[in-house]
């Protein structure tokens, strides 16, 4: 086991060395140039300090030598200074990243919470009205914009009802609350980010556990479990569920990627301050040094993420363990 | 059926824009009594903070949603055709660097991705269009490489080797044709999520530019007045929805009359 997890994570490295290379690659094509975005058109920036910005920078280097410099600074999780205000980028990502994990987090525990009991319910009761309306949800889930899912939940629980804050995560208040209060209104300012983000991964992930459920339900040992007079819940809950719990592990480390995209879009549309609103910001400012910060970190996210899925899987499935071993 | 009624509505508002549009989808209209007006006789739709009529730019917004929903699809079956095809004919060295290649692109956050490209190329709908095909390739490419992986050692495809056909004749005349059930399923529903993804882009901001129409920026500026003009979003949104929707149940039943065994799939009677 300890062999396998280790291997995993080494096939990391490449994984990440590849997606930096293609990275930089983008960006070193694009055809807008930092030091014109940094400067601009200001006249009293003369073409000796643009050089100076460049050499700064790097940016007069050949290719190569731009990502392999950058590929080292970054062994040493050194992204550079940001454009715009000359920060560290390590710093800016740090003091973003528990928002956006708290927010993936929740998320993720949330579709856990709603997916696996509807699909599995759906399977059990496969063909009536519950299934049938279940089934047409998800459909509609497939096809729903979470984007704009997000302004309707603005508008109905944040203008009309007035349930729950629109925007941002600690509001000028926070400072003043106490310690448990603090907790409670982070969470009143998660509820609708939470339900946005995690939409889209409800609807494939209960589709999943849905489908696997009905595969497991049809085959031979639950026949067996069924003639010896097991009672019907014994069967779903203890025979049947752990097996038809395998596949979704894995759909949810494949549904990581789409998460952490999808927080790009909502940490956007709900102010929360997170790394994906700060990708998004140094995406429009051409804010090079972040962009790749943010990048490389949402990469190595997900590669986490799918890692912790594959050991998981492994470690659950022993037939998995077994046939590494031969 | 509805999938295909819902599509065909699109699909003609998008080719006869021009006579059905009332007004025209960019003059604006800056006086008071005319911007910002829920629906009416007169703008069906409402109109929006310029005054510019919500239907007209609707109509005009179908076009760029669907031609960005087929182009960028029509180029990521190009790619992952090609690519799909070589891994799954080829195996070995092609198909380790190819298959890698993949399963980097499952594991990046592509939206993200294609959000960086496009604002270091310039937003508009063309870059839209080809970024978000050369993005969304590697499922099919998996789904094309699964089917020729069968397919290469069946006899038919022997035969043509023992009569030294040339490789890609192989892959492309006799192999492909006998693949294309399965990738003529994905391709719908990739039409749906391409639509998806240029709405969202528009919405950002990085997709089609104002004043230019298309779902997405008109959603952008319903944002702003989400809580007075309802219209500006739900209309929209609405339509976004109503076609993914539609792409997606097209793909399901295309894949249950390709794939008769799927008897798992008729729940979705129901709604087809």
């Amino acid at each position: 086991m300890r062999k396998y997890i280790i291997k995993r994570l080494l096939l990391v490295i490449p994984m990440l060395i590849g997606i930096s290379f293609l990275l930089f690659l983008v960006m070193h094509l694009s055809p807008s140039d930092p030091t014109a975005v940094r400067y601009g058109l200001n006249p009293e920036v003369s073409n000796s300090a643009r050089e100076n910005f460049n050499k700064l920078y790097g940016l007069d280097k050949p290719f190569l030598e731009q990502y392999l410099n950058w590929m080292g600074r970054f062994a040493r999780m050194d992204f550079g200074n940001s454009f715009i205000d000359d920060a560290p980028v390590r710093e800016k990502i740090l003091s973003r990243l528990p928002a956006t994990l708290l927010l993936e987090m929740v998320s993720l525990f949330v579709i856990l919470l709603i997916s696996l009991p509807l699909g599995i319910t759906s399977a059990v009761k496969k063909g009536t009205k519950f299934d049938n309306i279940s089934t047409i949800t998800v459909f509609i889930g497939y096809a729903m914009p979470t984007f704009w899912l997000a302004l309707v939940l603005i508008y109905i629980f944040g203008y009309k009802l007035e349930w729950f804050p629109i925007s941002g995560m600690n509001p000028w208040y926070f400072q003043y609350l106490s310690g448990f209060d603090k907790i409670k209104d982070v969470l009143w300012h998660l509820v609708l980010p939470v339900a946005a983000t995690s939409f889209g991964s409800l609807a494939v992930l209960s589709r999943y556990s849905r489908s696997s459920m009905i595969e497991i339900m049809e085959q031979q040992y639950i026949m067996t479990a069924r003639a010896k007079g097991l009672t019907e819940n014994r069967i779903i809950y203890v025979h049947a569920l752990k097996n038809a719990l395998l596949p979704v592990v894995t759909i949810l480390g494949l549904s990581l990627p789409g998460l952490i995209s999808g927080s790009f879009i909502f940490e956007t549309i709900f102010a929360w301050p997170g790394m994906g609103r700060l990708g998004y910001e140094a995406i429009m400012n051409y804010d090079y040094p972040v962009v790749m910060g943010v990048s490389v970190m949402a990469t190595l996210l997900t590669l986490f993420g799918i890692l912790i899925a594959d050991i998981t899987y492994a470690f659950v499935d022993p037939r998995i363990r077994y046939e590494r071993k031969k | 059926m509805f999938g295909i009624a819902i599509v065909i509505i699109m699909a003609a508002a998008a080719v006869f824009a021009p006579c059905i549009a009332s007004h025209s989808p960019v003059d604006m209209n800056l006086s008071a009594d005319n911007v910002l007006q829920p629906p009416s006789a007169e703008h069906i739709f409402g109109t929006d903070n310029l005054g510019r009529d919500v239907f007209s730019r609707m109509v005009y917004g179908a076009r760029v949603s669907l031609s960005v929903g087929f182009i960028a699809v029509f180029i990521s079956l190009v790619v992952g055709v090609f690519l799909g095809g070589l891994s799954g004919y080829y195996g070995g060295k092609i198909d380790a660097v190819i298959m890698r290649f993949v399963e980097i692109m499952y594991c990046f956050p592509t939206f993200f991705l294609i959000m960086m490209i496009i604002s270091f190329l310039g937003p508009n709908i063309v870059n839209v269009m080809i970024i978000i095909g050369l993005t969304s390739w590697p499922g099919l490419c998996r789904l094309v490489r699964a089917e020729f992986l069968t397919l290469r050692e069946r006899e038919f495809v022997q035969a043509a080797r023992v009569q030294r056909v040339p490789d890609l004749r192989i892959i492309f005349r006799h192999i492909l044709p006998n693949a294309m059930g399965p990738v003529y399923v994905s391709a719908t529903l990739s039409v749906g999520s391409a639509i998806l993804v240029e709405s969202a882009l528009s919405f950002l901001g990085l997709g089609v530019q104002i004043p230019s129409p298309s779902w997405g920026n008109i959603l952008t500026v319903g944002k702003n007045y989400i809580d007075y003009a309802w219209w500006l979003t739900v209309f929209p949104g609405v339509s976004i929805l109503l076609t993914v929707l539609s792409f997606n149940l097209i793909g399901e039943s295309l894949r249950e009359m390709l794939d008769p065994r799927l008897k798992e799939r008729k729940e979705l009677d129901v709604i087809v």
